[in-house]
């Protein structure tokens, strides 16, 4: 690991005028992925700045007809969180499916969704459920913020405080995990709000997280399985590797997307 | 250097150490706490479990100055010095859940997380979703899984 200085700053202010002020400085959430890329040398910031002191960013609360999470607060809290259960339960499933318990204590939703891995759960919820991040600069739609592998909308003194999802009817992620990393092979988590509904796909894209607009202008007619049935999705645009080719990842959608319907509609 | 304080096993302690360390090479190598122990070193196998304020965490994977101020509990601290083994080393013993022995403390350390969350009553489904972070090469986790069933039932019994 490369040396680094570290600073603890308490308010969301102090902390992007250091992100401003510091070269090379990289923002520290549950440090579930960044200890590991700085182990491996991936990353070699030369500041860190540890979220951990500053106060109001964790939290969970229902705020009218939307859920807001603060960047802060750690996977479990999510799974575990009555109020979660109660109004998005899709939600709370998907939070206790990220890695493992102790993982879990640590990783944070602002650290998922700001690192938009491409195997990773929340920016499938996100997209899937329409969510607002909500940064100290400004509010960014799901739909605008994840622009590629480990790429954002956000800018380099950028902070994620909240995201906000807005309260669907109906809702539900199935993940088919790597059995090795527990990362998303592939991830489908489908949601259905008044007339919109959403179909995002994690784990597939050759560009990270997406929608499948297809499925989502099929299941307008009728949101239930059947309005799925023999439906594919092209394997040109998805990533293959060792654990699986571009064809069968897109294979899995269908399969996947399916099985969420029906999980949604049970 | 900085300077780091925090809790371990009941006792106040202190080091000046490199912002690099891990909280496990602070508990190992400055603490001479050698129990909790490096599988892997890239956060998947568990073998470096300890508690930080009452959570199970990987400390491979938690610099010792993001703790600064917690209450640790590492497998040194979970038995009274000199008493007899908390209930759920004993299961581990009693069931023959060890063979090397390299992932043991994080495996006993992770149980009695799960215990703590699950409760006292745990079928072999639960227990080895639980162990999902948890990685043993001798075992082929079967007596894992049995110890941690048992060892969950004595701690039910306040023993
Ligand atoms: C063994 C293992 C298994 C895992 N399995 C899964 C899995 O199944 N599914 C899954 O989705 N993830 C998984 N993860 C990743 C885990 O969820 C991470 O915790 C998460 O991706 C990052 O969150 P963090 O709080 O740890 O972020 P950190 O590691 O602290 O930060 C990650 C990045 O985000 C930036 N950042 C952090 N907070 C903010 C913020 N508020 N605003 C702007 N930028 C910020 C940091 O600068 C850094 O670049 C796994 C990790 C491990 C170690
Ligand atoms: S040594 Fe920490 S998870 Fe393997
Ligand atoms: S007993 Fe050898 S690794 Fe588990």
């Amino acid at each position: 690991m490369y040396e680094f200085k570290f600073h603890r700053p308490t308010t969301v202010r102090q902390a992007a005028g250091l992100l401003a002020r510091q070269e090379e400085a990289k923002l520290l959430a549950g440090g579930h992925t960044l200890i590991p890329t700085m182990k491996l040398r991936l990353a070699g910031p030369k500041h860190i700045v540890d979220l951990s002191q500053i106060e109001g960013i964790s939290g969970i609360e229902m705020k009218g007809r939307s859920l807001v999470i603060g960047a802060l607060t750690r996977h479990f809290e999510v799974a575990t969180s009555p109020t979660v259960k109660e109004n998005i339960p899709a939600l709370a499933e998907l939070a206790g499916l990220i890695g493992d318990p102790a993982v879990r204590h640590r990783g944070t939703i602002g650290g998922s969704v700001a690192n938009n891995d491409p195997n990773a759960d929340y920016p499938a919820a996100c997209l899937g459920l329409g969510a607002t991040i909500i940064t100290n600069k400004r509010r960014i739609a799901a739909d605008d913020f994840f622009k590629g592998l480990f790429d954002t909308a956000l800018e380099p003194d950028e902070i994620i405080v909240r995201v906000q999802f807005p309260k669907p009817n109906k809702a539900a992620y199935v993940k088919f995990p790597n059995p090795a990393s527990r990362f998303a092979l592939v991830g489908v988590f489908v949601s259905k709000r008044g007339s919109e509904i959403r179909v995002a796909v994690t784990g597939a894209g050759a560009s990270g997280v997406f929608r499948v607009t297809s499925f989502e202008d099929a299941l307008k007619k009728r949101f239930g399985v059947k309005s799925l049935e023999g439906m594919t999705v092209p394997a040109d645009g998805m990533s293959g590797d060792i654990h699986g080719s571009a064809e069968y990842r897109a294979h899995l959608i269908g399969v996947l997307a399916r099985r969420a319907v029906a999980a949604a509609t049970a | 250097m900085t300077a780091v304080a925090m809790t371990v096993n009941g006792k106040a302690v202190t080091g000046d150490v490199d912002p690099r360390t891990l909280l496990v090479q602070f508990l190992r190598e400055h603490l001479r706490l050698t129990g909790t122990h490096v599988g892997c070193d890239t956060s998947q196998c568990g073998a470096c479990v300890v508690h930080i304020d009452g959570k199970a965490v990987k400390s491979c994977t938690t610099f010792a100055w993001q703790v600064q101020g917690a209450n640790i509990t590492t497998i040194e601290g979970l038995a009274a010095p000199n008493g007899p083994l908390h209930p759920m080393q004993e299961a581990f013993r009693e069931h023959h859940a060890l063979q090397c022995g390299y992932c043991t403390p994080g495996m006993i350390m992770a149980a009695v997380d799960i215990v703590q969350r699950k409760g006292n009553d745990l079928d072999e489904k639960t227990i080895r979703h639980e162990l999902e972070g948890n990685i043993c090469r001798c075992t082929g986790y079967h007596n894992i899984v049995k110890a941690i069933a048992a060892g969950a039932k004595t701690m039910g019994k306040g023993a």
